[in-house]
């Protein structure tokens, strides 16, 4: 019987594994089908799904990436235009900025009596918020769905349970009550502490907010904030305090989506967050996109907005976009596609593996994932990196992506080793810098996929130069067109000149050893031998400190760290929201607080300088003053070293206008499908192989026969054999 | 028998006490409630108001075990420990650190993990069961030795070896599944397949192995010699005597198992992106949601609970000599 337990289970893997290939299509197709003659963009959510889909909440990328499709901010970002370009998004034209004084009078930008800045936004009044039950009203124009009791809609567990919708036009009181969110003490919003230094009566409202006695919904309608004022329909005034020209950035993130009083008051009902339909999961937008699943563990599905206003495909993009195709949909009317779906993949090798079945249209979206599975997808062929083979094969295009972003180790400049301003300080943290090879660690650890940072400031961003003007002079000399590294006898030089000949101490003979704070998971032993090499080709030793980064933090907070890691991608395209990196008042040390100078550097002529260029609006002067910044940097050496991060998104062949942009995420509704294509090459690569089903068949079967034959054998033997035999 | 019952399910309440107290100390020994605030918040413009802003609003403004500035019982009852705790044995376990409500989340994230979990225990029991009654059967040949062999090799092997080996071969080489995924609208079985036959796979060499030293010293005693000198085949022999005599010391490694299979498997359910409540798990300790994790300890350590009183009830069926008092 144990046999035939052997077979049975073998007749019926084989027996299961036939069945699947019973359906339509391959068998390892791992959608659904799709909803007929409906375009769907097949996504993921990687490594982890979004914590956070509430616009006054969430502020992670990941998150960004759905919330972008579903809510339309007053501005946003040119798809194709380089450097990156603000356009009207939600708003019809560009806010028109008048500057007042104290009284409300109207003053020049450069009056010193400018008290208040105060942005007006035009809302488009074509502008519609999506179908949702929240606007559903009865023949009383009463709202449908508002209960007494948790009983009463215990029957709806998710938004697509509501028979009855509704929508209504975007009005300017909408992003009124969007701010007046952010400004809720109950929802700790992330930007209210920011936000409250700029919005004038942001932190007046919170207060009146926080000792206010709650009761299911609170209508932030019956308060008011002083910046706030909502001068018809579709005119909004929002004042801020003082000049802030960067303001407008902030008007193209998510924090600043209209937001219907409705859908608030909907989501308080009885019961409904022991269901999680808050606004937090179920976001309720203008957007091209809508949410109709929401199943954080399995997949999210956003469907087109049937009420999103015109908008078309960009007609013009920057020089060598028409050369690329990328202006090939010119002038359709967007979305492309009618549905994304996101799929929650927690594992870069499934994801991976269905990308190259086709079943991924692209390799990522947050992260192009090309790097975890780089042998894969590349090999280093005589003109540098190529595409493998197989990926050439499938005729998968390539989209490199240089994030405005940057990573870098940084010295502590309170540090008595390796901080501090004096001239031997600064020869010896350059010559430090010189001898970190940041070209040869990019080529070996990232696969080359970063580039050396000269300059504080990214690609991309203005205050970034190219070329022999954008070369840090201290650490790279300009040869045959090239910025070239200075040489390991200068970095011996300037570290004898600093006081530590050879890397010795000259006055104790102590060899020096510097110690790096680095996050556990950021780092491995092959880069810490690789540091131990490059540092020692000067003398100097290293020694690693792996934390995880709640320890590190830890250490930044209290200034007791000498170098530490750290990285900052961009809000908004602009020099200043990098060069406060390196703003004193900043400095944890100094604000007893999360800062971002975790460096605490400190540097009156730069600080006067960052207050300026925070004010100032683009054009030569401001131009000079971000140099001058960069000078000092440069000169100062506060940073060991820094790189942009690069990655490089793969897209099957059948996915069109999948050009990156480094700073919204608002581009899904580009994304064009040829399906054709899709469908024909999805079954070309994925033909099913049979044989192992029946050589596994076979397998088992020539276990179990011996087994059987011995079995038989061993019934019939007599008790003992006969000697005669 | 009934007695017996209440009176285990009354012992369990200082082990769940304990499991409560171990859980939380470990977890803030390594997180701070500020190092979960900033984790939920992002590391962006956290500001220290924003930070007390969310220990206020979650709970996490107050001590951890004592209260010094609370009166009486209040040293003890206005702490972090004694708040979260209290609810759990209410079978309240609140909201994840995100906001979403764990109890809806659990009971969804459930059935995933068992329409896993259930066939690859069933079929790994029956599976190694027959592959160690044969084993057995030929004790001391070279088949024997060679299985044997065969059973270490496969115990030595690592399990992530097993699912990538398995998705590598099965679904990407010879694409007759899907190499992940799990989605309700039908055909949830086509992605069942591959973890279940991993499961089973990488379960062989030490479920095997086990049953044939518990069925060997079976076979050794005296009983069975009698029925073979009676003539009972070996089939019979293997099924209707051996078997039932080992049956208690399978049931205690089972048995325990059975209510904690609804908990999932952490790495099964990540790499084949099983929406259950090992991955539940998984992403819980990751993002440092504290609410999540002691919810899911408590309720391992309930079904654990559960697991030893079903296995000693089980042992009265197997053997009716056995007597719960």
């Amino acid at each position: 019987m144990n046999i035939l337990c052997a077979s049975r289970a073998a007749i019926g893997l084989a027996a299961v594994l036939l069945l699947s290939g019973c359906g339509k299509g391959p068998w390892n197709n791992p959608h659904p089908p799709n909803p007929e003659g409906e375009l769907v963009y097949q996504s993921m959510m990687s490594p982890a799904p979004p914590k956070h889909l509430d616009p006054a909440i969430s502020y992670a990328s990941d998150e960004n990436l759905i919330l972008s499709q579903i809510y339309e901010s007053p501005m946003g970002y040119h798809f194709l235009k380089r450097p990156y370009e603000l356009i009207p998004l939600g708003v019809g034209e560009d806010p028109e900025v008048t500057f007042l004084d104290a009284e409300g009078n109207e003053v020049s930008e450069d009056d010193e009596s400018l008290a208040y800045t105060r942005y007006t936004l035009k809302v488009r009044k074509d502008a519609h918020f999506q179908p949702h039950p929240a606007f559903a009203t009865n023949e009383q124009g009463e709202p449908l769905y508002l209960f007494e009791s948790a009983s009463e809609g215990a029957g709806y567990t998710q938004i697509p349970d509501f028979p009855e919708t509704g929508h209504r036009a975007v009005k300017a009181s909408d992003y009124a009550y969007g701010i007046k969110r952010l400004a809720d003490p109950d929802l700790g919003s992330p930007m209210l502490s920011f936000m409250s230094q700029y919005i004038v009566g942001m932190r007046e409202l919170t207060e009146e907010l926080t000792g206010v006695e709650r009761d299911g919904w609170l209508n932030l309608d019956d308060y008011t904030m002083e910046g706030l004022e909502v001068v018809d329909d579709h005119t909004l005034n929002i004042s801020i305090h003082g000049r802030y020209p960067q303001f407008v950035y902030w008007l193209a993130m998510r924090f600043f989506s209209p937001i219907p009083p409705e859908a608030d008051r909907f989501y308080k009902n009885p019961g409904f967050i022991d269901r999680n339909l808050t606004l937090d999961w179920w976001p309720v937008g203008s957007g091209p996109f809508m949410m109709v699943r929401n199943d954080p563990n399995s997949e999210i599905v956003l469907a087109r907005n049937p009420h999103f206003r015109e908008d078309y495909f960009p007609s013009e993009g920057e020089p060598g976009d028409l050369e690329a195709g990328n202006l090939a949909d010119a002038g359709k009317r967007l979305p492309l596609v009618d549905r994304i779906v996101f799929r929650l993949e927690k594992e870069v090798l499934p994801l991976w593996t269905k990308f190259l079945q086709g079943y991924y249209d692209r390799s990522g979206e947050n992260h192009g994932n090309t790097n975890r599975m780089f042998d894969q997808a590349f090999v280093v062929g005589p003109d540098g990196v190529e595409m493998s083979p197989e990926i050439a094969s499938h005729g998968i295009k390539m989209d490199p992506d240089v994030k405005p972003a940057i990573y870098y180790y940084g010295f502590n400049m309170r540090d008595p080793v390796v901080g501090g301003y004096t001239e031997e300080k600064r020869k010896l943290r350059r010559a430090l810098q010189i001898a970190f090879n940041v070209e040869e660690y990019l080529a070996i650890f990232y696969n080359g996929n970063g580039i050396t940072a000269q300059n504080i400031i990214p690609p991309g961003i203005p205050g970034h130069l190219e070329g022999e003007a954008g070369i840090n002079p201290y650490t790279h000399r300009w040869i045959d067109g090239e910025p070239v590294r200075r040489s390991i006898d200068e970095a011996k030089q300037l570290l004898a000149e600093a006081g530590y000949p050879n890397g010795r101490d000259a006055r104790t003979g102590e060899p020096l050893k510097l110690f790096i704070d680095v996050q556990s998971q950021a780092i491995g032993n092959t880069q810490m031998n690789w540091m131990d090499r490059v540092f020692g080709q000067i003398g100097v030793q290293i020694e690693y400190r792996p934390a995880d980064w709640n320890r590190t933090r830890e250490k930044l907070l209290t200034g007791n760290t000498q170098i530490y890691s750290y990285g900052w991608i961009a809000d908004y395209p602009d020099p200043e929201n990098f060069l406060f990196l390196l703003y004193g008042p900043d400095g944890p040390l100094n604000c007893k607080c999360d800062g971002s100078n975790n460096s605490n550097f400190e540097s009156e002529e730069y600080d006067e300088l960052f207050r300026q260029v925070r004010i100032t609006p683009p054009g030569p002067e401001r131009e000079a003053m971000v140099a001058r910044m960069v000078e000092i940097y440069r000169r100062e050496a506060v940073w060991l070293y820094a790189f942009y991060p690069k990655d490089i998104y793969l897209s099957n062949p059948w996915v069109s206008n999948t050009k990156r942009h480094g700073i919204s995420k608002a581009t899904l509704k580009y994304i064009n499908i040829d399906d054709e294509l899709r469908q024909r090459k999805r079954a070309e690569w994925n033909q099913p192989v049979t044989w192992p089903l029946y050589a596994g068949a076979l397998l088992v079967a020539a276990m179990i026969l011996p087994g059987v034959t011995a079995y038989r054998r061993r019934q019939n033997a007599t008790a003992r054999r006969s000697d005669n035999n | 028998m009934l007695a017996y019952i209440i009176r285990r399910l009354i012992y369990a309440i200082p082990i769940l006490i304990g499991v409560n107290l171990l859980t939380f100390t470990l977890f803030f020994v390594v997180n701070s409630p500020d190092d979960m605030a900033v984790s939920q918040l992002g590391d962006k413009y956290v500001t220290p108001e924003a930070i007390q802003k969310w220990k206020v609003k979650n709970g996490y403004d107050k001590p951890l075990f004592i209260n010094d500035e609370a009166e009486g019982l209040g040293a003890v009852t206005e702490t972090i420990f004694f708040n979260k705790s209290v609810r759990l044995f209410a079978f309240d376990f609140g909201r994840s650190e995100s906001g979403r409500d764990i109890t809806t989340d659990v009971s969804t994230r459930m059935w995933p993990s068992l329409a896993v979990a259930l066939p690859t225990f069933a079929v790994g029991i029956w599976v190694n069961i027959c592959v160690a009654l044969m084993v057995v059967m030929f004790h001391g040949t070279r088949l024997d030795r060679w299985a044997v062999f065969v059973f270490v090799a496969l115990m030595s092997i690592s399990y992530l070896f097993y699912i990538i080996g398995g998705q590598y071969l099965v679904a990407k080489t010879w694409k007759l599944v899907p190499v992940s995924g799990f989605h309700s609208e039908g055909q949830i079985w086509r992605f069942l397949i591959l973890p279940v036959l991993v499961g089973v796979v990488a379960g062989i060499g030490s479920g095997a192995r086990w049953y044939r030293t518990l069925f060997l010293e079976e076979a050794n005693q005296d009983y069975v010699r009698t029925a073979r000198a009676k003539g009972a085949s070996e089939i019979s022999i293997l099924f209707r005597h051996i078997l039932p005599n080992a049956l208690i010391p399978i049931l205690t490694g089972v048995v325990v198992l059975i209510p904690a299979l609804f908990m999932g498997s952490l790495l099964i359910e990540s790499f084949f992106g099983i929406p259950g409540l090992g991955s539940y798990m998984l992403d819980a300790i990751k993002s440092q949601d504290f609410a999540i994790v002691r919810t899911m300890v408590f309720i391992g350590s309930i079904l654990y609970i559960i697991g030893l009183i079903l296995t000693d009830i089980s042992y009265t069926w197997a053997d009716p000599r056995v007597r719960l008092n």
